[in-house]
């Protein structure tokens, strides 16, 4: 592998995993979503640093270019995070829709409740569904 | 067509509702079978930007099934649809943001599961459905053995002009669902339905498909072991309604309507 290519490797790689540790002391970034970051970046490291295991993985692998190995491995690490959000985003996204749906029965609720305070009657209106 | 008003026997602290029946199956139904019951009963409705229909379908299932408590889910409305559901007598639950179609009737499922409603008819706010029918599907759905009755648009002759697009679209998945359930489903995209008992509870459980709960929710009723039934129900057109699924979401809709009926299939299921 060419050394500047090496160089420029190594130091986008520490200064990945660096970042990633800021952030996460910073707490802008949560330890959970840090891993697949950390673990990216050290492997990129330890790639980018060691010629020996670079060369075996290209083998492995059946890349000709030191530098595809790189790239490969950087782009199946990001499809591995992309895949991760991707499910903790549809998780979220249930769980928003269970809150939205739980606040707009809760305030229905409240409404009713408050409409009972003010009017304490068997039937106080027409709208009253318990009643029915 | 007579009129008949029966008062549920008292059975707790808390005043029975009245009911308007119309005919003579309906009393036999409430009535003659005491073992039945009264079922408590309940309209939802979700509602998003309708403030010019909704007034006139809640006046129009007023007028024709008076005694109905009905829900609105207003579905993150911009205009004033929660105010106009509510002076019309209405219940209203407003959802923060548009949630969507799906999200919005769960919510509608949730709370009749919540208040031990024991059957539920779903409608749409822009008027294409007549409240007419529902006596009927409440009817319908008190069989033994049903647990979802589906107004079908064609099954009955109906003004309701259904656009080509749409009617390929009804058509194909109409044909899985048959295909899948054993039996013939002509109209999966309905929104005019009944559910009773458990199929109000499954409806409301994490099984139900948010996004548009068609084709694959039937097929997964009925690997649920739940019995839907199609009745014919009079649709008339939509005054100025653009349908929900249009341009770019027709081709989402269609794409999503078959993965969801591939991963239902292949989703182990417990039967009842």
């Amino acid at each position: 592998m060419p050394p500047r290519i090496q160089i420029i490797s190594i130091l986008i790689c520490i200064f990945l995993v660096a970042y990633v540790f800021e952030l996460v002391r910073r707490k802008h970034l949560s330890e959970e979503y840090s891993m697949g970051w950390l673990i990216t970046g050290a492997s990129m490291l330890a790639l980018s640093v060691s010629e020996g295991l670079l060369k075996w993985v290209s083998e492995i692998v059946g890349a000709t270019l030191f530098t595809s190995t790189l790239f490969f491995f950087g782009l199946l690490f990001l499809m591995v995070i992309c895949l991760h959000f991707s499910i903790r985003i549809s998780a979220l996204t249930n769980q928003v829709r269970k809150l939205t749906q739980s606040i707009g029965i809760l305030d229905l609720e409240k409404k009713e409740l408050e409409k009972q305070v003010k009017h304490p009657t068997w039937q106080s209106d027409s709208s009253n569904m318990e009643q029915f | 067509m007579k009129t008949l008003r029966y008062q549920a026997p008292q059975s707790s602290l808390k005043q029975d509702p009245v009911v308007i029946l119309e005919n003579d199956e309906l009393e036999t139904t409430f009535i003659r079978d005491p073992l039945k019951g009264h079922p408590k009963t309940l309209i939802i409705i979700p509602a998003y930007n309708e403030e010019k229909n909704i007034g006139a379908v809640l006046e129009s299932i007023q007028q024709k099934v008076p005694g109905i408590p009905i829900l609105v889910i207003n579905d993150g409305s911009e205009d004033n649809t929660e105010s106009v559901a509510r002076s019309h007598g209405a219940n209203v639950i407003s959802l923060p943001y548009n949630s969507g179609y799906g999200v919005a009737l769960q919510t509608g499922f949730k709370y009749a599961t919540k208040k031990n409603y024991s059957l539920v008819i779903q409608m749409d706010s822009d008027g294409q459905h007549d409240p007419k029918n529902v006596q009927e599907l409440i009817k319908e759905v008190q069989e033994d053995g049903i647990d979802v009755i589906i107004g079908s648009r064609y099954l009955a002759n109906n003004s309701y002009k259904t656009s080509f697009a749409r009617y390929i679209g009804v058509f194909i998945f109409g044909k899985i669902a048959s295909l899948f359930c054993g039996q013939k489903v002509t109209d999966p995209t309905s929104g005019f339905q009944a559910l009773k008992g458990k199929a109000i509870h499954f409806a409301a459980s994490d099984h139900y498909p948010p996004d548009y709960p068609d084709a694959d929710f039937i097929i997964l009723m009925h690997r649920h072991g739940l019995k839907v039934k199609e009745i014919p129900v009079t649709m008339h057109a939509s005054p100025d309604k653009v349908s929900m699924h249009h341009g770019h979401k027709t081709i989402y809709y269609i794409l999503k309507m078959f993965l969801s009926i591939f991963v239902t299939v292949l989703r182990n299921v417990s039967k009842r």
